[in-house]
């Protein structure tokens, strides 16, 4: 089975996010950005149904810094080609954007498959996978936590509210969000890494050119205003730990 | 027509969702201010009695054996047609399991702009606007919504289910289906969640743990301080995707919504997802070590410091005033 993984690059959460001057995106001079976390789960799924299926997973990813190694890490992870799209992408580029840039790119690979995250947590235009899906001309189902295959059919799980599982029968070529992988993103050794970064050689494919319509225009980008924000207990462990033991005597749990 | 709402109702194994409300009342705001119609688009098969405690002017509902159940391109087919048919100025779908992908593949099949992660809209002088709510709610974007026709994916946010239920049932037209052939992508079954050995939506005191636990070895912190108070332990999505805990433990969006006495959340960062299943509890109580994580907009109390660190203490001191 042929099967074409979608990586898009977000900004890390962890750090400080700042509102550019212009008051319309965020600032990023300083940002870090990492892989989108459920896209990770779609590459481990990839992987998952190569070792089981036999196939060949090729990760794509737009050209930003630090996209290579994302990259070699998929690469060190057991996929078997790498391919980056290379344009003048900007950071705040919006999701149609991406999706027909990658449509023209994953094309030419002909997947009976396509794997992405179901969501990302920037996204402001909708996701990546149903907009590829569209433009592809395949089904798409998201929200997907597993996946089988049986000839040209994949039985996928996907997920509802509340845990609820709906069992869904789709015909390949089809696209799938991917919500979790099967089992845990696997860990790979920086050794490994380092390695593919000597060996594997990444494929670049330019994009002519960026269409973002399709995507709102924002007016105003700022954090959100805090009605009541927490009373904020101070002091040293001791102390937090004795406090919380007083309210949860008040509240009669103890 | 030039102003007219429309709110794909999403319903499951006969119920309709909760966000279908959220979204009619949202809808009613943009309605009234862009002098149009507020329109629920109900798709099924022998389920016109879902229609009935729906905030709307009118009902639009489309009855076909393969809309009985969920899938998504039938919906993106009905919904297509009946978008084509009036061209309304924006159409609110859940930004869900259901409402996202409809939304996605319609954005591009009929070329029409999409707006997602939508927590709140209101009309500015004739001007209808969206507010957004990205980066796990730490940013927030505003602005106009395109047109000429917006999809827009709704998460809960400012409107309140109950302002999109009504005891007057709204005028229903049945429209008819087109073709809803050739689809490939159809529900094999529905499986159950399992209940597992706790079930969390009834226990009243909770130890929820997130990303900040940093690994699987410190949930034994958590497991020993829920059960010195007497609690259980639940998660955010991230420690569930780990396979830390099962899926029956995860609080949130696609997993259980909760509401104990107290809701301890130990290195939550408190994302729209995760917040949205929590809203029922009595108090929160957050521990965290970034200053600026949303899940402190909704706690009562708050304390900085690691929960590694702050845990094991807290057990003991547990431990002593309940011995004491």
């Amino acid at each position: 089975m042929n099967i074409a993984v979608l990586i898009k690059l977000v900004p890390d959460l962890v750090e400080e996010l700042e509102i550019d001057e212009n008051g319309k995106s965020l600032d990023t001079t300083f940002m870090r950005l990492i892989i989108n976390e459920p896209d990770e789960h779609a590459l481990e799924q990839a992987i998952i149904l190569k070792e089981r299926e036999g196939g060949e997973v090729t990760v794509l990813g737009p050209s930003f810094e630090d996209m290579d190694g994302v990259l070699h890490t998929a690469f060190a992870k057991g996929s078997d080609r790498m391919i980056k799209l290379v344009d003048s992408f900007e950071l705040g580029v919006n999701n149609h954007a991406l999706a027909r840039a990658f449509t023209s790119a994953v094309s030419e690979l002909k997947p009976d498959l396509i794997l992405t995250g179901v969501q990302a947590h920037n996204d402001l235009d909708g996701s990546l996978g149903p907009l590829v899906a569209e433009y592809l001309g395949m089904p798409f189902v998201g929200y997907v936590s597993g996946v089988t295959t049986s000839g040209d059919k994949l039985t996928v799980r996907k997920e509802y509210p509340g845990g609820l599982i709906a069992e869904m029968e789709v015909t390949m070529p089809a696209v799938l969000g991917i919500q979790a992988a099967e089992s845990p993103p696997r860990y790979v050794a920086i050794s490994k890494i380092r390695q593919a970064m000597k060996t594997a050689s990444i494929e670049e494919q330019s994009i002519s050119e960026l269409d973002a319509r399709g995507g709102p225009t924002v007016s105003e980008m700022f954090q959100p205003q805090v009605g009541e924000r927490a009373e904020m207990i101070e002091g040293d462990i001791d102390q937090i730990a004795v406090k919380l033991v007083e309210l949860f005597g008040d509240l009669g749990v103890i | 027509m030039d102003g007219n709402i429309y709110v794909l109702i999403e319903h499951l194994q006969g119920r309709v969702s909760e966000i279908s409300y959220v979204m009619l009342a949202a809808g009613r705001v943009l309605a009234a201010g862009m002098d149009g119609e507020l329109v629920a688009i109900l798709l099924g098969h022998e389920a016109q009695s879902l229609a009935s405690d729906l905030v709307a002017d009118r009902v639009l509902y489309m009855d076909h054996p393969a809309l009985t159940e969920f899938t998504p391109e039938a919906y993106q087919m009905a919904l297509a047609e009946l978008i084509e048919a009036d061209k309304p100025r924006a159409v609110l779908l859940g930004d869900t399991s259901m409402g996202a992908e409809v939304a996605g593949v319609l954005s591009a099949r009929l070329e029409l702009p999409l707006v997602s992660h939508c927590s709140t809209v209101h009309v500015k002088e004739g001007v209808p606007k969206f507010v957004s709510k990205i980066c796990g709610g730490k940013i927030m974007a505003e602005g106009e919504l395109p047109s000429p026709t917006a999809l827009v994916t709704v998460v809960p946010g400012d409107f309140k289910a109950e302002e999109g239920k009504s005891d007057q049932p709204a005028e229903v037209t049945t429209v008819s289906a087109p073709s809803l052939e050739g689809l490939r992508v159809t529900l094999k079954q529905y499986i159950e969640p399992e209940i597992g050995d706790v079930d969390i939506s009834t226990e009243p005191i909770l130890v929820a743990v997130g990303r900040g636990i940093q690994q699987e070895a410190n949930l034994e912190l958590a497991e020993e301080l829920a059960s010195a108070i007497g609690g259980a332990v639940c998660a955010s999505r991230p420690v569930v995707d780990q396979g830390w805990l099962p899926i029956n433990r995860l609080v949130g969006k696609s997993g259980k919504s909760v509401k104990p006495k107290i809701f301890l959340a130990i290195g939550i960062s408190g994302a729209p997802e995760h917040v949205e299943g929590i809203t029922g509890s009595e108090m929160i109580i957050a521990v965290n070590t970034d200053p600026s994580a949303p899940i402190f907009d909704v706690a009562k109390y708050g304390a900085e410091v690691d929960a590694i660190d702050l845990m094991p203490v807290l057990t003991e001191k547990v431990q002593e005033a309940k011995s004491g």
